[in-house]
């Protein structure tokens, strides 16, 4: 993808796949994929966060890894190594959260061994580290991740700060504010991804005709 | 996108396909191997200090009234004696005191499987009572939104706050087995309401405490001297 081009069009590419990944191909909001953790743990800023980080910690070390072994890995085992590679990361990453905090670990509950099968990291090993150089890999881990990251978290603030009234547990209204906890459900969590998807449609739309 | 980077290995046949898968698995398999005994290794001292805050602040709400709480361990032929430093596989009792000093209840750890992993809870037994006044999930991987009601869901919780454990007259099991109940249909103080959806977990639960409270209760019962005591 990048070789035979300077220095200059290979730092450009590389910041390319970062974006394209932060927000052109954003996998909540453009490709819909990682939808589970997304509707589920997007309940509260604190876990909507710990879910990114991890997620992005995964997506990171297995684009890296992915990479690196690319050219050794036959195509007939690349699933079973690939997934073996992400669930060491999520068996990692579960270990270190358990060691931040018990209490994050107990509200993201079964979602963090469900990384595993979270499809953006699939996805991105499949499509891009397994294709391309380290370098690329790591920054496209990065850029899928913070945008997952982003996209959750942004569902985690709105979900909060109306069905609990609080923004990453401080009280932000004060103890006369009705909380829409309906917002907090799952119906809620669909509700708020719907705007947020014709929010962030509207928006590319509006850039594109800016740019025309 | 450029194409896939790979040396066909078509020529050399079969066999040396095979291998070369064998071997790429097994690689895979030693480095993952590494990695996660590496992480154990690192995080494993700082998540045993918070797991053994997070019982401890579990206990405390389990038995809200309480002020201090002294750990005992079941020795041989049921002798429970109190618990100095750290022990791996004692089998504890925690004894939880008001602020005058006098016994409250006795909250004791219990596991099981559940429908997906092992859950693990502590419940608090009152000898005043003669019952399980307090519960508590303290793991459980069970399926968001449904079996993970055993944690939350109120109605459920309601059941753990009278639940007879009476013993029998010589004092070595339950005068009634605790039962799981469908839902609406709990008549004795003994039984479990089952939370809807998630049978598998309330009955795993109903099982574990059945199976707990009839082998420390009568511990408890037998020691209850030295736990009023305290000492």
């Amino acid at each position: 993808m990048v070789e035979g081009q300077g220095l200059e069009g290979k730092t450009t590419a590389n910041l390319e796949t970062f974006l394209n990944g932060l927000w052109k191909e954003n996998p909540v909001l453009v490709t819909i994929l990682g939808m589970c953790p997304t509707l589920a743990v997007s309940n509260s800023v604190i876990n909507a966060f710990s879910m990114g980080v991890a997620t992005t910690f995964v997506l990171v070390m297995s684009n890296f890894l992915i990479s690196l072994i690319r050219n050794l890995v036959p195509k007939q085992v690349r699933m079973a190594t690939f997934i073996m590679i992400i669930a060491t990361f999520v068996t990692v990453a579960e270990y270190v959260i358990q060691a931040i905090s018990i209490e994050i670990h107990r509200s993201l509950g079964a979602f963090i061994s469900l990384i595993v099968v979270n499809c953006i990291i699939l996805g991105r090993a499949e499509a891009f580290a397994s294709k391309n150089r380290v370098i690329p890999s790591i920054l496209d881990g990065f850029g899928s991740g913070f945008g997952f990251t982003l996209a959750i978290c942004c569902m985690g603030a709105i979900r909060e700060v109306l069905g609990s009234g609080a923004f990453a547990g401080v009280d932000l209204f004060g103890p006369h504010y009705e909380p829409w906890v309906v917002m907090i459900l799952p119906s809620g969590g669909f509700f708020i991804f719907g705007l947020l998807l014709l929010f962030s449609n509207w928006l590319n739309q509006r850039l594109k005709r800016k740019g025309a | 996108m450029e194409a896939k980077e790979e040396k066909k290995p078509s020529e050399k046949g079969q066999g040396s396909e095979s291998v070369s898968m064998i071997r790429t698995l097994s690689i895979v398999a030693i480095i993952s191997g590494i990695l996660i005994v590496g992480a154990y290794q690192w995080t494993g001292p700082t998540i045993k200090k918070n797991k053994a805050e997070f019982l401890r602040k579990a206990i405390f709400q389990t038995l809200p009234q309480i002020k201090e709480l002294k750990i005992f361990k079941e020795e041989p032929a049921g002798i429970l004696v109190p618990l100095v430093g750290e022990e791996e596989k004692a089998t504890r009792y925690f004894a939880g005191y008001d602020a005058s000093g006098a016994l409250v209840g006795v909250v004791v750890e219990a596991e099981g499987q559940g429908f997906q992993d092992v859950i693990r809870i502590i419940y608090a037994y009152s000898p005043e009572k003669k019952a399980i006044v307090g519960f508590k999930v303290l793991e459980t991987k069970e399926t968001p939104g449904l079996g993970d009601k055993i944690e939350k869901d109120p109605h459920f919780l309601e059941n753990f706050e009278a639940l007879d454990v009476r013993l029998d007259a010589d004092q070595k099991s339950l005068v009634h087995p605790i039962e799981v109940v469908k839902i609406g249909n709990k008549k004795d103080l003994w039984q479990i309401d089952a939370i809807t959806g998630a049978t598998i977990s309330s009955k795993a639960v109903g099982r574990m405490v059945n199976k707990s409270a009839g082998e420390r209760v009568p511990v408890i019962e037998k020691n209850l001297s030295l736990l009023k005591g305290g000492s």
